[in-house]
């Protein structure tokens, strides 16, 4: 059984981290994330190409992490693979062990670095859904064809971004995520508490009953913080945040130490989680680090959480 | 109507080669209103296809290239005259319509045929529909998810636009806003709640045909 699910279901604090598969196939560096992540988070999400960008496929690093007693979440786009691609992966996934899956619609090639690619997208988020829900409910394949030894069971779950005008397709987007299959959910970095709060409000007056994992992306420097703000949809660090980053890294060329901002980036990802976890604003917190992975056991013990 | 642009004229050259005589087929229809193959452009290619040193030994502009039986007729004399190749200035159907009244004639396009469109204002043409062969516009508020949406997406937006416009193309509006907007003015946001049916491709197995003759 999913060990995500156990923890979501039996309502304890979910913590998941994220982690990219190298562009290549040396994954020494995934591995030694990975052996400080055992034992800290519940899962490990793999992603599926993000940003479009070539990696190593997700199955892979699945398989590494699952045999060194990390558990993966295979997440899966539709933007590469058609139905019966996504569901060849799902059944390779299960062979392994692997039972925890994210569906995302994934990022267009042309934002990408391999732009000549055909997109396929075949099916969305809500697609990819719907038909492992109904593999598991029929024991049949996406063409209605019996599936031997039957379908394997997997706990799928889905993304949303908080921050969204108007925030109706978003959460009615979310509804049809949550009615076909996503059992929980992974948020879009959240900077700001008032904005998840009224996200989580409407998320509740449209009865949408579902596992909220709350996103948190530890930042490193003002430079990633307005780059982000300026190019990630749906992310908006505040001002005062980004003051502070900058106001570190002064301090750190005044005082020749190294490193200030991003010390200040954990300590406010602390926070940031601790203040979610005390108001129980949701169920868990998904950490992405996007590359420093190794700071995740650092933030989790700074916000006094241990699964 | 079907968007064309035309090809760069050194890929055409390419193509006619060491052709020394050649007669063009105009198209005078959706070629006409992209100013790709109407009489004016029948006319320049033709200009310039004698200040290269070749013979054009005919032209014609068939009333639509697409109209098989039309075609012929029109291209009945350009075919007698026998010339080394024929140029046809319509969209792809046309050229391959044109090529099939042409006996041993080699038939080449001009154009680039680049989509399903309508024009918004002179010399302006916006593409919206991708011949998905199961039309979905009555749910959508008259606003294609599929040619709109960068990622043809039938279940709602990604999370990927930014101020209402698109991740893909930051100069489109995100399909789904404006599928939101239209609903919403219409009042017709229930549309969006409604579980919609899986979009299958089974039923566009390509090449197809269509015939009000009964069984082909």
């Amino acid at each position: 059984m999913s060990i995500l699910k156990d923890a979501l279901e039996s309502g304890k604090f979910g913590v998941t981290a994220e982690m990219a598969p190298p562009k290549g196939y040396d994954f020494s560096e995934q591995m030694e994330a990975a052996e400080l992540l055992a034992g800290k988070v519940h899962a490990v999400n793999v992603t599926d190409m993000q940003s479009a960008s070539l990696k190593a496929s997700g199955l892979g690093l699945c398989i590494k992490l699952k045999q060194a007693g990390v558990e993966p979440i295979i997440q899966i786009t539709g933007r590469d693979r058609n139905r019966m691609a996504i569901m060849g992966d799902i059944l390779s996934a299960a062979s392994f062990g692997i039972d925890t899956m994210l569906a995302l619609t994934g990022d267009h090639p042309v934002v990408g670095d391999c732009k000549e690619s055909k997109p396929v997208y075949d099916l969305d988020s809500v697609g990819i859904l719907k038909m492992l829900s109904k593999m598991e409910e029929t024991n049949c394949d996406c063409g209605g064809n019996e599936i031997a030894g039957g379908a394997p069971k997997f706990y799928k779950g889905a993304a949303v971004t908080p921050l969204y005008e108007p925030l109706f397709l978003q959460v009615n987007k979310l509804r049809q995520k949550v009615e076909n299959g996503a059992m929980y959910v992974q948020t879009q970095g959240i900077f700001d508490l008032d904005t998840f709060k009224r996200f989580l409000e409407f998320v509740d007056k449209a009865g949408i009953k579902t596992h909220i994992m709350a996103g948190i992306i530890p930042l490193k420097s003002a430079g990633m913080a307005k780059y982000m703000n300026d190019n990630v949809p749906g992310i908006a660090v505040p001002q005062d945040m980004i003051d502070r980053l900058a106001a570190a890294a002064e301090e750190g060329k005044a005082t020749g130490v190294k490193g200030l901002p991003g010390k200040l980036g954990i300590e406010m990802a602390a926070e940031m989680i601790a203040k979610i976890k005390d108001e129980k604003l949701c169920d868990g917190v998904h950490i992405m680090a996007i590359g420093a992975e190794k700071n995740v056991p650092v933030i989790l013990d700074k916000a006094g959480i241990a699964i | 109507m079907i968007i064309t642009q035309k090809k760069p004229i050194e890929e055409v050259m390419a193509m006619v080669g060491d052709a020394k005589t050649v007669a063009i087929l105009g198209c005078g229809s959706c070629a006409t209103a992209c100013q790709t193959g109407g009489e004016a452009q029948v006319g320049e290619l033709k200009a310039t296809l004698e200040a290269a040193g070749k013979t054009v030994v005919g032209t014609a502009v068939a009333d639509y290239c697409c109209m098989a039986l039309g075609v012929k007729g029109k291209m009945r004399p350009m075919v007698a005259a026998n010339p080394d190749c024929i140029i046809c200035m319509s969209c792809g159907d046309g050229v391959q319509c044109a090529a099939k009244n042409a006996g041993a004639i080699p038939v080449y396009p001009s154009n680039n045929t680049m989509f399903l469109g309508e024009a918004v204002r002179f010399g302006v043409w916006e593409e919206a529909c991708h011949f998905c062969g199961e039309c979905v516009l009555g749910q959508t508020g008259a606003i294609c998810p599929i040619s709109q949406c960068a990622k043809s997406l039938v279940n709602g937006p990604c999370g990927g636009q930014k101020n209402g416009k698109c991740e893909v193309n930051p100069e489109n509006d995100c399909a789904w806003i404006k599928i939101y907007e239209r609903l919403s003015a219409t009042n017709q946001l229930d549309k969006l709640t409604k579980t919609r049916e899986d979009k299958g491709y089974e039923s566009v197995a390509y090449p197809r045909t269509i015939t009000l003759r009964g069984k082909k």
